[in-house]
């Protein structure tokens, strides 16, 4: 039976390891943890923060599916994804993946696939906040991420 | 009823973050209802008016623009994500 993966979508920060221990307790047949981390750039010192919006609900859904179909594809033995929303400080947690597999390729393809899906189809939005206060606009969504994910076709 | 919900800057130019509508028969598919949106106020007009860059989930999962509507509850409509 395919292994449940741990979705959650949450305002607080999250503890990388507490969450790969976690992941990959009980589970000797592991022999592979790829773990990403997304963090709020700075952009050269001129962004204060990012505010992340999201689809209560769905955004769950979409990481569910995309995580269900990471582990189908790359046999996983676990996978975790955490995305935070609300306010996010410059150098603060944006986006947790971990991906466990008994071999370190499906591991690594397994974090990256889930990432590329995650940027384009789980439906969050980044506004950015500038060192003066004021808001900036919204973050436009970028064609080298769609072709990130177009090529796991 | 069909309950739509907005999200990032397509909620800011409408002014709303979400509201409940009665879709005329003439709605069918997820283009017809950006259409009829459009003729709502200048606020709709503003913000569909590049459809090409408009994102739309029923009940909450993906679908294309030439997607029947149905029976769906709950319609989403957002510019594309920029999470992860």
């Amino acid at each position: 039976m395919s292994p449940t993966p741990t979705i959650r979508v949450q305002r607080e920060d999250f503890d990388l390891q507490a969450e790969v221990d976690l992941l990959s307790k009980g589970k000797p047949g592991i022999g592979a943890v790829v773990t990403f981390s997304g963090l709020c750039r700075d952009e050269g010192g001129t962004l204060d923060a990012l505010e992340l919006e999201h689809y209560p609900g769905m955004a769950e859904a979409e990481m569910t599916r995309i995580a269900e179909m990471a582990i189908k594809r790359f046999e996983l033995n676990g996978l975790t994804a955490i995305h935070r929303y609300g306010r996010i400080a410059a150098g603060d947690n944006i986006v947790l993946v971990i991906a466990a597999a008994p071999h370190r390729q499906a591991a690594f393809d397994g974090a990256n696939f889930v990432m590329d899906f995650l940027k384009t189809s789980a439906p969050f939005w980044k506004k950015e906040h500038g060192k003066d206060g004021v808001a900036r606009e919204w973050v436009e969504a970028k064609g080298h991420d769609d072709a990130a994910r177009d090529k796991w076709k | 009823m069909t309950k739509l919900i907005y999200f990032a800057w397509v909620r800011e130019r409408i002014g709303k973050a979400e509201e409940d509508i009665a879709l005329p028969a003439s709605v069918v598919t997820v283009t017809d209802l950006l259409d009829h949106l459009k003729t709502l106020g200048e606020e709709y007009e503003t913000a569909l008016q590049f459809p090409d860059v408009i994102r739309v989930a029923l009940d909450q999962e993906h679908v294309e623009h030439d997607e029947p509507i149905g029976d769906a509850r709950e319609i989403g409509i957002f510019p594309p994500m920029t999470g992860g």
